[in-house]
């Protein structure tokens, strides 16, 4: 197990980590900027990776900038917004081929980082503000995508079961941020925003691949220094809330299959002790092809072709899904509703406990191969203070006892059910 | 006896062996991964619908969406269902039908070996029963229902609608509620016993194993199984016209953002496994020339708001059928898709030069590479590759020898205007 070579240094700016590797025929660097998660500035955020990867000073337009990432044997810059917990992460990840692969040996990891560089510090801009064309277009684009979402009917039931659960707390602010937003943000505005968040942003580093340390960190030293920022993490603790009473929502919208989403509370999170049983508790209920909902709602009565449940580690939610005939609500929604009681009640085996103990340790080994799946591994452990090597968190999971998983079952609340159906309703 | 196939520039070596009953088994053996991943496919899709069973002397048409039914119910046995066997072991497996193949996975950081006979084991022993048929049509019919009310899925299926007259290429991989309502018990073991010879499939290992022992194993498990003698197995597919069936279609979905697809038809009679794996390559190289986000295409359709970020394309290219698909969502569907079409028609009369041919081959070459940090990558496609009779490993070398004169070869033919089709997805209320 490799993760407890991670080096980690403080470095002007940033937190660098460096994570040497033979499994991969090239160099991962994730480059992740987070703030408290806020319904000020959320739509900025939404817009500012799309406006950065478009052009710099350099490279001022989109044709030039991406065709020197394809000289650089086609080396891929990617972005993204996510919410973790109550904070807000923007992700830049470049992955560029190691050059012992290549038969022309050219410095293309220098050249990828120096651009990867002049997109995170040094945007085109125009006056006091970006190029107006591009932020202009790129309003247009997340315009669309915003209302688009109701198009991907699975993901647009998440937000509306976000919406109605998590109402008043920021973890139901979305991330592609608000229409109504997007007329007030000029050029000028949304630089002012880069500004604050590239200076004050928590900023960590990773590289990964087979690599020489000291040749990155003087790499990284000279790339992603920042000279104005003291990188401290002014993390947003989220909280949990009490519930007092179940919400039921049903929402007709024009669809074939019904979306049955069930938002739980957990009160457990990401470097609390608890953490291990609960994903034990969810492997068991509905984590994996072996557990109660997929066993129950799908092969033995047939309703779905998916039931499943997923946690959130530093919220403390965990969220049922599942895509049924609207005829089948009552019914599906009882049988997922048993199950959970069943749960509570210990209704399963010391072996299930075993076998599910066999197979986190197996998505997380599996997770690790992969060079950003290992990256978020390690900064979900960072950003909640719980870091620990790649053993301790397996030989924590294998502790986990039947009624550990029982006592996590029953810290668990129903909070919210939400279905969304079709007009007729399965009339 | 087992071969040695070594790529030296990736520094990888492929075993491989065919054993006594036909089966083609390949391993890769990557230690510094904690992972090791197994697929078993048969080279049987959704478009072997029709075809001479095993032992019998006429030809019959089996109901649509039959070969991903069959992949569904052979995961269930008479005791138990063969998850639970996985998961025992640690291991998580899946699996999934296309237009051409069946595959049986599993990925595991423990019990390799016992997941690897697992995997062949229950693959080799079907168990299908009037019941479990009947239980299953209402799962499928809820999986066919999700995508139904997808409008990506219904989008590019919609393209491929379009550009076919009669090839099973046109039906729903898992046949449509109805369809699957007609299968029995008798109609899977048809299918079972006439495309699941191992003759008929391939074995492809690969991650932290040690090659000779795995072969062993694999080769034991085999011997000890009865199989009869392979098969010939005769598929028959209707006359395929190079014309599109429709050069335009669109249907009304509840969508806020319409979509909308340009469909190329390809003509891929008489081409050997490298002859596709070639034509792919360079027909995908010429359209991230003009269509990616450096290309000139893209910038004009980008700045005109005919398309955004959702745009991508597409080349497959399969035994007995092929398409290029291009498009993603839009404001203005009949302007994208009718400009889309006019540059294709373009295509023609331009050339990439000497330089730019150079940056889409390093491009390629850095997408080849990025994919071989995946297991599961590189099994699918060599599996692929090998099934049509090339090498996925030759993509590198075949990529070097390019040159911008092949793409102006390339071009010279390609586009035709009548193996165009478009097909939209539009709001309901426009």
């Amino acid at each position: 197990m490799k993760v407890s070579k991670e080096k980690l240094s403080t470095k002007q700016g940033y937190r660098l980590h460096i994570l040497p590797s033979d499994k991969y025929k090239t160099i991962t660097i994730v480059a992740k900027f987070k703030s408290p998660l806020k319904r000020e500035g959320i739509t900025e955020r939404a817009l500012l990776p799309h406006v950065l990867q478009k052009a710099t000073n350099e490279y001022p337009n989109v044709r030039s900038l991406q065709s020197a990432f394809e000289n650089l044997y086609g080396t891929a810059l990617s972005s993204d917004g996510s919410k973790k917990g109550e904070n807000h992460v923007i992700s830049f990840r470049m992955e560029v081929v190691n050059e012992a692969y290549l038969n022309d040996q050219e410095p293309i990891l220098e050249e990828a980082m120096k651009l990867f560089h002049q997109v995170l510090f040094n945007p085109k801009t125009e006056g006091n503000g970006f190029d107006p064309e591009i932020v202009n277009r790129e309003k247009q684009t997340l315009e669309q995508k915003i209302t688009s979402i109701k198009d991907d009917k699975m993901s647009y039931a998440n937000v509306r079961l976000m919406d109605n659960m998590c109402e008043g707390e920021p973890y139901s602010l979305h991330v592609h941020g608000y229409q109504e937003d997007l007329a007030s943000i000029t050029p000028e505005k949304l630089y002012q925003y880069y500004q604050n968040m590239i200076t004050n942003d928590l900023l960590d580093v990773y590289v990964i691949g087979d690599i020489d340390e000291s040749q990155i960190e003087t790499m990284t030293d000279q790339y992603f220094s920042r000279s104005q920022s003291t990188n401290v993490d002014n993390d947003q603790k989220a909280e949990s809330k009490e519930i007092t009473d179940v919400k039921e929502i049903v929402e007709p919208e024009e669809v074939n299959q019904g979306k049955l989403h069930i938002g739980y509370r957990t009160y457990t999170k990401f470097g609390d002790d608890d953490y291990y049983a609960l994903q034990i508790f969810n492997g068991i209920f509905g984590g994996f092809p072996s557990s109660k909902l997929f066993m129950n709602v799908r092969e033995k009565h047939s309703l779905a072709y998916y039931a499943a449940s997923r946690f959130e580690s530093h919220k403390g939610l965990l969220l049922v899904f599942s895509g049924i005939d609207p005829k089948d609500y009552d019914q599906a929604k009882s049988i997922i509703l048993d199950q959970m009681e069943a749960m509570k009640n210990g209704d399963f085996t010391e072996e299930q406990v075993n076998e599910t103990k066999e197979q986190v340790v197996n998505q997380l080994q599996e997770t690790m191969d992969n060079a950003n799946g290992l990256i978020e591994v390690l900064y979900h452990q960072m950003i909640s203070g719980a870091e620990m090597p790649a053993s301790q968190l397996m030989e924590n999971i294998r502790k986990v006892t039947k009624e550990d998983v029982v006592r996590m079952a029953n810290k668990v609340k129903l909070d919210t059910i939400y279905f969304l159906t079709s007009q007729e309703g399965g009339e | 006896m087992v071969e040695e196939l070594k790529y030296q520039q990736l520094n990888e070596t492929v075993y491989k062996e065919t054993l006594d009953n036909g089966l083609q088994v390949f391993l890769l053996s990557k230690p510094e991964m904690a992972k090791t991943f197994g697929i078993f496919t048969t080279n049987y899709g959704s478009i072997d619908q029709t075809f001479t069973p095993i032992g019998k002397d006429e030809q019959v048409t089996v109901p649509e969406g039959i070969a991903h039914f069959l992949e569904h119910k052979l995961f269930e046995k008479e005791d138990r269902d063969v998850f639970q066997d996985f998961t025992k072991l640690g291991a998580s497996a899946n699996a999934f039908t296309s237009f051409t193949k069946t595959a049986y996975l599993f990925s595991a950081t423990s019990h390799v070996e016992k997941n690897v006979k697992t995997l062949l084991d229950f693959v080799q022993d079907p168990y299908f029963s009037e019941e479990s048929v009947e239980k299953e049509k209402g799962i499928i019919a809820q999986e066919i229902n999700m995508y139904d009310d997808q409008p990506d899925w219904r989008s590019f299926f919609g393209t491929i609608q379009s550009m076919y007259h009669q090839h099973p290429v046109k039906v729903d991989i898992a046949g449509t509620v109805d369809s699957i309502q007609k299968i029995t018990k008798d109609d899977l073991y048809t299918c079972y016993e006439t495309f699941y010879h191992p003759s008929n499939m391939t074995l492809f290992v690969a991650g932290n194993i040690e090659p000779e022992a795995m072969m062993t194993l694999i080769r034991e498990n085999q011997q000890s199984k009865e199989f009869p003698d392979a098969p010939v197995i005769n598929r028959s597919y209707p006359d395929e016209p190079i014309e599109v069936a429709e050069k335009s279609q669109s249907i009304k979905m509840p969508v806020t953002t319409a979509k909308a697809m340009v469909g190329v038809k390809e003509n891929v009679k008489d081409l050997s496994g490298q002859e596709l794996l070639r034509a792919e390559l360079l027909s995908e190289m010429i359209l991230d020339f003009y269509f990616s986000r450096s290309g000139a295409f893209y910038e004009e359709l980008y700045k005109n708001d005919l398309i955004d970020d959702s745009f991508s394309f597409e080349t497959e290219l399969d035994r007995q059928f092929g398409f290029t698909i291009l498009g993603g969502d839009t404001r203005k569907p009949d302007e994208m898709t009718k400009r889309v079409k006019e540059m294709l028609h373009e295509l023609k009369d331009t050339s990439i030069s000497e330089e730019d041919f150079t940056r889409m081959k390093r491009k390629k070459i850095g997408q080849f590479m990025r994919a071989m940090n995946s297991l599961e990558f590189i099994a699918n496609q060599f599996t692929h590759y090998h099934t049509l009779g090339g090498d996925l490993f030759d993509v590198l070398p075949v990529i070097e020898s390019l040159s911008p004169k092949d793409a102006d070869e390339y071009l010279q033919h390609w586009i035709k205007e009548e193996a165009i089709s478009i097909f939209q997805v539009k709001p309901q209320d426009a």
